[in-house]
């Protein structure tokens, strides 16, 4: 493998594929925090011609992160598919690029390499894109997954209606889950981050979505986004779970500061398809991950954020789940400082997790500490729906008034539809055309606020 | 949806439900609504600490001060390196001179010098006299760009047997000046999150200056008595809400 590049006499040279990755990466804050990045945008272009002569088989042959230290390194290894890889093998990343771009890849034929994928090659040939290149590929790929909706299929764009409220009260998460069903929104899952993350207030939670669910008929899958522990703890107690979540990232060691492992969420995973919940499908798992997260838990391991991100998804596939999405803007501005990143990192993430073969959604989200705003948001919203991502996030107004930061709301939701003439999931699209049953959801809220009194 | 069905939902949560629509858009008045919101939050995120309107608010109530300032120069420097806020810059390091004391409080910018200005003075002024009399209260230190940990570094210089830091959180759309109380046994430099204790979102409109006062006066007597602060002082605590987040 070339390791230099010479540009105007000056020669480039990056020492292991690692550094190099991190180089090549598009700018942004979370790799100069972690002192990765290039040190001039000529040295990124550098990085990324050499990147670009760098054969996919090198991939196989030099590990980031040690295969003796990480567990996940260990599962891409392991897991690598070599029939389905051979079609590619004779690839470099700058030929691979073209590729991809070309008629001759269709969805097809990248379903079938999927498997032969690595999480690092899928993450180079990224560097290499431009925006509408992200885009070109990524709409070539659908990821469908099914548990009571189907989500994924052509055409369609799903929400996650997620209703948090600052103190977890049942009532105020009913007029959000309320607002929100009304406006068409919850054909991904109705999903609450709870304010406090323990077994009773979790289970109560959960049994407020499905009571709302069974009485008014919604095809919805539900889930509390506790920690997985705090979930299967409400699971062996009887809690009707759906879907369920945990964050994971692209290190074992930023695992363990989420406090989980491959072995804990096989165990959970084995635990909540014995309840047999779904209806149209058995995808269960909901995974949700994001740049910086590494660096974050000092987790990285010298490697740049966009890399390890896409190792996260080999942890998700691993577990074939229901919805896997980037939480794009939420980690701050030491990560991704202003709307631009956080517009090229989303769609970074959704191209790299349909090329492995996930379901990918995205928060498309900012704090107020960033460089970044609603119109931001409205870009890369636009932008990832071109790309065919799988749904968005719902909340209230775009203001999660629990977690304190903005993402989409239902009217944006409904915008992009609009637009570009996407539907909901089928199963949740017929029960939205049903409308007497849609108008009587509203009396589920003084049903609520009656019970608590009484 | 009708306005009535609409404000019912509202009286139920703070978040954005019910909103007027045009079309599948929101109205007008909703999307400036949410700018001047957004506009707040951003404001209050770069607005520079008053620090001669501390300076005169310290001395009035008779309280020993020192200002110092973070490693972070300027508020981008502080967005885009965590770890230049956690610590002091070296004119201020020589400004700390040893002494020792049962409690420092500093105060901070963090992410809202406005929750600061609005504050940090009224909250002391309600704690400080639930405290014990034979308490010894170091320095007022008023950090400039400074994040949680900085008053590790300050605790560890007097040295303080407790710190205790009010800094501005950062900014919710609906709350941008909302203050947090970090509360550390024996700090010093390395500490982790979980060996604090905190208290969120002080506010007018949320935790107010009394109910807030009362639990740092309990945090800081029991962390006294079981010379620990975080995760363990929270088990052993009766308190309801949570006692441990994440801190800016």
């Amino acid at each position: 493998m070339r390791r230099s590049q010479s540009i105007r006499g000056i020669t480039y040279t990056f020492p292991t594929l690692r550094e190099l990755l991190a180089k090549a990466t598009p700018l942004r804050s979370g790799d100069q925090l972690a002192e990765v990045a290039a040190a001039s945008l000529e040295e990124s272009v550098a990085a990324r011609m050499v990147l670009a002569d760098v054969p996919l088989s090198h991939f196989l042959q030099e590990a980031i992160i040690p295969y003796e230290s990480d567990e996940v390194t260990r599962l891409i290894v392991d897991s690598h598919h070599a029939a389905a890889f051979a079609p590619i093998a004779s690839f470099t990343v700058g030929e691979f690029r073209d590729w991809l771009l070309s008629e001759r890849a269709t969805g097809e034929t990248l379903a079938s390499i999927c498997p032969g994928l690595t999480p690092e090659m899928v993450a180079a040939v990224a560097k290499l894109m431009r925006v509408q290149d992200l885009i070109l590929v990524a709409r070539k790929v659908s990821v469908v997954t099914r548990f009571r909706t189907t989500v994924g299929l052509p055409g369609r764009l799903s929400t996650r209606l997620q209703p948090n409220h600052p103190t977890d009260d049942p009532v105020g998460i009913a007029a959000s889950i309320v607002d929100g069903l009304t406006l068409g929104s919850g054909d991904a899952v109705i999903g609450i981050n709870p304010a406090s993350d323990n077994v009773a207030s979790t289970t109560a939670l959960l049994r407020l979505i499905d009571h709302a669910r069974c009485k008014f008929e919604i095809p919805v899958q539900s889930c509390v986004l506790a920690h997985i522990t705090t979930q299967m703890e409400a699971l062996r107690l009887g809690a009707p779970i759906d879907l369920v979540f945990q964050s994971i990232g692209g290190t074992e060691a930023t695992n363990t500061s989420f406090g989980v492992n491959l072995a804990l969420l096989d165990e959970a995973h084995q635990a909540a398809r014995e309840l047999r919940r779904g209806t149209v499908g058995d995808n269960i798992m909901y995974f949700e991950t994001g740049q910086g997260s590494a660096l974050s838990a000092n987790a990285h391991h010298g490697c740049d954020q966009q890399t390890i991100e896409a190792r996260a998804y080999a942890v998700a596939r691993h577990f074939r789940p229901m919805l896997v999405n980037t939480v794009v803007g939420f980690i701050g501005p030491e990560y991704l400082y202003d709307g631009k990143q956080i517009i090229r990192a989303g769609l970074e993430d959704h191209f790299c997790g349909k090329l492995l073969g996930l379901p990918m959604g995205c928060d498309v989200c900012y704090t107020n500490h960033a460089e970044a705003d609603q119109d931001d948001m409205d870009s890369l919203l636009t932008l990832l729906a071109a790309a065919g991502v799988n749904y968005v996030m719902g909340i209230p107004g775009a203001d999660d008034v629990m977690l304190n930061y903005q993402s989409t709301s239902f009217h944006d939701a409904l915008y992009i539809r609009s637009v570009l003439g996407l539907r909901p999931a089928p199963e949740f699209e017929a029960w939205l055309e049903q409308s007497d049953r849609r108008l009587n959801i509203q009396s589920l809220l003084p049903e609520i606020a009656g019970a608590l009194s009484s | 949806m009708s306005d009535r069905l609409a404000k019912s939902l509202s009286s139920y949560t703070p978040a954005r439900v019910g909103l007027q629509k045009t079309g599948v858009s929101l109205a007008t008045a909703e999307v400036l609504d949410f700018q001047l919101a957004h506009a707040q939050a951003r404001d209050a995120v770069h607005a520079a600490l008053d620090g001669s309107s501390l300076r005169e608010g310290l001395r009035a109530r008779h309280l020993p001060a020192l200002f110092l300032h973070s490693a972070a120069s300027d508020r981008s420097t502080y967005l885009r390196h965590p770890n230049l806020g956690r610590s002091l810059s070296p004119e201020s390091i020589g400004r700390l001179k040893p002494q020792p004391c049962d409690v420092v409080v500093v105060i901070a910018d963090g992410l809202s010098a406005v929750a600061v200005d609005r504050h940090a003075l009224p909250l002391l002024d309600t704690v400080l006299p639930l405290l014990p009399r034979d308490w010894t209260l170091g320095p007022v230190c008023v950090v400039e760009q400074g994040r949680v940990a900085v008053g590790d570094v300050v605790g560890a210089a007097l040295p303080a047997e407790i710190s205790v830091v009010l800094i501005g959180e950062r900014p919710g759309l609906s709350s941008p000046d909302s203050l947090g109380a970090y509360i550390t046994w024996q700090p010093r430099p390395g500490r982790s999150d979980a060996e604090r204790n905190c208290i969120s979102n002080i506010r007018l409109e949320g935790l107010h200056y009394e109910a807030a006062a009362r639990k740092l006066a309990f945090y800081l007597t029991a962390a006294r008595a079981q010379k620990l602060t975080g995760v363990a002082l929270k088990e052993s605590s009766l308190l309801p809400t949570s006692a441990v987040v994440h801190p800016t």
